[in-house]
Formats: C-alpha cells, structure tokens, sequence
C-alpha cells in the first residue's frame, strides 16, 4: 500500500484532487496592498459590524467558506469533510464556522501554514477515496492575534523591524475529485524543526530552518529541481526569515532564488510600516487562494510550490523559557495540463 | 530655563532607557520595571532628589519618580512613627498618581474601545 | 527535531548576520524627543500647580504626575498613544504618560470580556509588576537606610 509515497516523506496523489474554487477576503489594510486587486472582498473595517474583533474573525472565515462553495456551485450537504484552523486559542474562528456548516470536521492548528497543511490532508482524503468534495477554510485577524498573544492594541509599544505583521483575512478553497481547475500533486508534511530561537519578536528566523528542511526534502523526494517550478513560496517567513531560508538551501545545494518568494512580502508595500512583512494564518490562504491560484489559471504559473510556514509559538511555553518551533508543509500544485 | 533643563533631563532618562531596550533586545515590560527599581535605588542615595533639583518635572515625569517617590514617602512616615512607616508611606505618598490611574483606567475603558490596528 | 547547541549556535551566526539592525540611533533620538515633550508639558502642568494655584510641592507634585496620568490615558483612549510609542518607542512608555497607557490599554482592550474579570483583571497586567517591583525596592532601599541611620 506504500506505492503512493515518494521517497522519505512526500506522497504522490496518483488521482490528484483539482483546486476547484478558492475565496480570498482581506481586511482594509491589505486591501491597500499590492495584491489588492485580486482579493474577493476589501472589508471595510476590521470589526465588519461585530461587536467583537473575535466574532469579525469568524464572520470572515464564514464568508470566504460561503463564497468558495457559492463558485464551486456547491451546498454545504455536499461537502464531506470541512478542514480548517486559525491562530486562537482553542481555534474558535474555525470551531464557530463548522457549527454553522455541519458538516464531518477536523480542527487543524499549524499557526500560519495551516492553509499547506490542509490542502495537503484534504488532497489526500479525495485521492484516499474517503471524499469526494473538501472545504477548506483558515483566517487570521491582526487585532485578536495582537491581544492574545502580545500586547493591548492600545499599547504604545514599539515594533522591532523583524517583527511581522499579522494579516487580517480568511481563505477558502474547495477541493474535488476530478473537477476542474489546478490540480494538487505532491505533498511533502514537514516535520517540526526548533533550532532554538527565542525572539518573540522574530517569527521569520524561527521558521526559516523549516522551511529549508521541508523545501529540500520535496525535492530530494520528487527528484525534482528548483527550477522546475514556476514559483516556490513560502508562507511568511517575510524579509528576515526569507534570505535565511535561501542561504539554508544554498548550503544544501539548491538555488532557489530565480523562483522564490514569500507571501509575507508579497502581501504589503514596503510603506505600510508591516515592518518584516506580513503573517497569520491568513497570509498565505488569501496570497494563495487571491493571486497565486489566478496566475495558474492564466497560465503564468505552470507548476507552484506552497510552502505553508507556522512558527509554533505560545507566550505560555516562551515565558517558561522553550524555545519557538517551526513547521513547513509543501503542497505541489499544477495546472491540469501540465499533470496531463 | 526651567522648561529646557526638564525636556534635557526627561529626554535624557528616556533615551538612555531606548538604548537598554535596543542594545540588549529587553521586553518593554522589563526595562519599565528596571527603570522604577533604579528610581528607587537612585531615591536612595539621595541622587534622585538632586536630579529634581536640576530637572524638575524632567525627573518627575519618568517612571523612576515613582520608586522615588515611594522612598521619600516611606523615609517620611519612618520618621515620625518608625518602622510603621515602612508599611504606611509608600502609597501614602503615591496616592494621588494611583487613584487617578484606576479612575481614569475604568472611566475610559467605560466610554471608549480599542480601535486596533488592523484598519492600516 | 530540537537542534543540539552546536547547530543552535551556528544558526544564531546565520541570523544575525541577515537581521535588520535595530535603528538605534534613531530610536534613542525620537525617545529623547518625545520623553523631552512630555516632560516639558509635565513642567507647565506644574508650574501651573505651583505659580497660578499657589499650591504647595507636597501636593503639586503628586497633582502633576495625576494629571500626566489623566493626560496619558486620554490620548489612549482617543486611539493616539499607541502610535506615539511606535515613532517614541520608550520616549512614549517610560513617562508616566506611559504608565497610564499600560493601564488604560488593557482595560479598554478586554472591555469585551466584562466589567470584573475583563477590564478589572487585565487593568494591571503590565503596571502591576511595575507596582510591585517598586514596592518592593522601596521598601529595601528604606529599610537599609533606616539600618544605616539607627546604628
């Protein structure tokens, strides 16, 4: 039964499940970003007529599952298995949208790559043959990140220049068996990788050992080069965790750098004070799900590697004096043709 | 001259406490309770007075005032009823700061909420 | 995978070696800058106190740092402080100025979660160790000097 991985750590979807719709909603001040033209929804303002920055959360990731499904011409009822996650304790955004949903659901937590990790599972599920359609949805929002795991919003505190800014947006994908649209062909889960950083103010280096350790164990595994993809991404590593990344495989012998880039940076100007760039669970669903996904479609991008980057930070584990883990996980996507 | 001697001092306490931020890469939260112990320490020696004396509101208006504060008032009590005074002189002297601190603290937490940041 | 201290410390070197530098220099002038202001407006509050009121510097002093405390959480609660102290940074939070906002800010922030455990809680999450370290070094500080001066 194993003839479906690829050598250590990367399975092959033998049936590979298309991309069949994605949702991409931003909060205001990504919406004044570079990429703003190919998100869904600009939100207005960050509390969308909630009365809590929580509640605002889960009504985006709400809007972006119901807008996903509504592209995919789909009814919840159709959905087999609901994946999703975001950064709050206890993933209340994703536990609040699936009791609306109803339907089977697993809680996903992988802070920022939730998105990678999703995409992933719910690949595998449709090529597994115990799904037919998947919803997938994770969000992130500046404000209830801020309160829960630094400061009041209030709090004038001055962010250092590796500091990160968490996106406020949710992202959708639904994925299907045999649909049409890019299709998802190898997954490569990552492995937890800690090399000791302590800097809450540095999610970028903490990740960044992950997310090379990921990237080249996909290609170890696939055989494959870096420059056999269109784009590698990665979540949020942004402008510290980024070059960190680079030099990381350099060492190990791929040059990434002709294709590389990272949502995080994508996301804002480098005048919208994000400092390091952006972050959050959101970050590389609506990059993915909002720009990347079209220039698929387009036929700019052939062959894309997302390469979802969550740096497993709690202030409780911190304050105790552990070290910040890192996790990547790398999802393969390819337009229909090119898999043909 | 009075006005410039209290932006130089209190520019110069709040600098030199940037610097301690920076330099050792300290939580805000840390360098705010370094600065109110060294106040204290400072109170002590009888060098925290003297920077009033130079300063005025310069020495006043940063967080180390407030251990000062603390220390005069207790050496205050202490010399009228003795070690009583440990206890009683503290928050005797640093009432008024306090109090407003609570009252404010609620009333606006009562009348405004946080806008965040998210807008951009 | 947890990195031994060796690969720990050769990661170190990579990061530092990509990390932007902290603007120092920039950041000690702004703090120079905006403590200096605050501290000015403090000594215009209390030459107020002193000159036009006629009050005495034991109860001047205090009604300053009182009214720097009001002024603080004012400027918090209009929204304005937390983007003093990004361009201030401890310029913002080391006056007392900055002191009300730590203060302000949480009760104002967890206002969502309800008058007692909400607002009053989280009031003193970051002046309380403030409170308490000063308590406690002033009490030290006292009773060393009372020692000195008894024996």
């Amino acid at each position: 039964m194993a003839q479906k991985r690829l050598g250590k750590e990367t399975v092959f979807l033998a049936n590979p499940p298309a991309i069949v719709a994605t949702a991409a909603i931003v909060g205001p001040m990504e919406g004044k970003g570079p990429l703003a033209e190919y998100f869904d929804v600009v939100e207005e303002d960050t509390l969308l007529g909630e009365k809590t920055w929580e509640k605002a959360e889960i009504k985006m990731l709400q809007e972006a599952t119901d807008l996903a499904l509504k592209k995919a011409e789909l009814k919840t009822g159709d959905i087999d298995f609901f994946l999703a996650g975001d950064l709050l304790n206890q993933i209340i955004a994703a536990n609040f949208v699936a009791r609306k949903i109803s339907r089977p659901y697993l809680g996903l937590y992988g802070a920022c790559s939730t998105m990678a990790e999703a995409l992933g599972l719910g690949a595998m599920l449709i090529d597994g043959g115990f799904a037919r359609q998947v919803l997938i949805g994770t969000s992130s929002h500046h404000d209830t990140a801020e309160r829960q795991f630094r400061y009041p919003t209030e709090f004038g505190v001055q962010r250092p220049p590796t500091s990160t800014w968490t996106v406020t947006g949710a992202g959708a994908v639904v994925l299907a068996e045999g649909g049409h649209g890019p299709l998802v062909t190898h997954v490569t889960i990552g492995k937890v990788v800690d090399m000791d950083q302590k800097d809450p103010n540095d999610m970028g280096s903490a990740m960044a050992p992950a997310a090379a350790e990921t990237i080249w164990q996909h290609l170890q595994d696939t055989g494959r080069r870096p420059s056999d993809y269109d784009l590698i991404v990665t979540g949020d590593l942004g402008r510290v965790g980024k070059p960190i990344t680079d030099v990381l495989l350099k060492k190990a012998g791929y040059d990434l750098t002709p294709v590389y880039n990272d949502c995080g940076i994508m996301i804002y100007d480098t005048n919208q004070d994000a400092h390091s760039g952006g972050s959050g669970t959101a970050c590389s669903a609506v990059v993915f799900g909002g720009y990347i996904l079209r220039q698929i479609l387009s036929g700019r991008y052939r062959r894309v590697l997302l390469v979802g980057t969550g740096a497993l930070y709690s202030p409780t584990s911190a304050q105790q004096g552990e070290s910040i883990p890192g996790i990547a996980h790398a999802v393969a996507v390819e337009a229909a043709d090119v898999v043909d | 001259m009075d006005y410039a001697m209290a932006f130089l001092v209190g520019g110069v306490i709040c600098a030199l406490a940037q610097v301690v931020m920076d330099v050792g890469k300290i939580l805000p939260a840390y360098v705010m309770v370094l600065f109110v112990c060294l106040g204290a320490v400072a109170s002590g020696f009888g060098l925290y007075g003297w920077l009033i004396q130079v300063g005025n509101a310069g020495a006043t208006i940063p967080l180390p005032n407030f251990g000062h504060a603390l220390v005069a008032g207790i050496l205050e009590d202490a010399a009228q009823k003795g070690w009583l005074g440990l206890l009683s002189g503290g928050l005797r002297a640093t009432a008024m700061p306090l109090t407003m601190a609570i009252m404010a603290g609620y009333l606006f937490a009562l009348l405004f909420s946080a806008h965040g940041k998210g807008n951009g | 995978m947890k990195a031994n201290q060796r690969q720990a410390a050769v990661f170190k070197k990579l990061v530092q070696t990509r990390t932007p530098p902290r603007p120092i220099l920039r950041n000690t002038l702004q703090a120079f800058l905006v403590g200096g202001m605050f501290s000015l407006v403090g000594e215009g509050v209390m030459k107020l106190y002193t000159v036009v009121l006629q009050l005495g510097p034991k109860d001047a002093g205090p009604l300053t740092s009182a009214s720097m405390i009001f002024l603080g959480a004012f400027l918090t609660a209009l929204g304005v402080y937390d983007k003093i102290g990004q361009w201030g940074g401890m310029g913002a939070a080391l006056p007392i100025t900055g002191f009300a906002n730590s203060i302000v800010s949480p009760a104002m922030e967890f206002k969502r979660e309800g008058l007692v455990l909400g607002v009053s809680a989280k009031m003193f999450t970051i002046a309380g160790p403030v409170i308490v370290y000063a308590s406690l070094t002033a009490v030290a500080v006292a009773v060393v000097k009372l020692l000195l001066k008894g024996g």
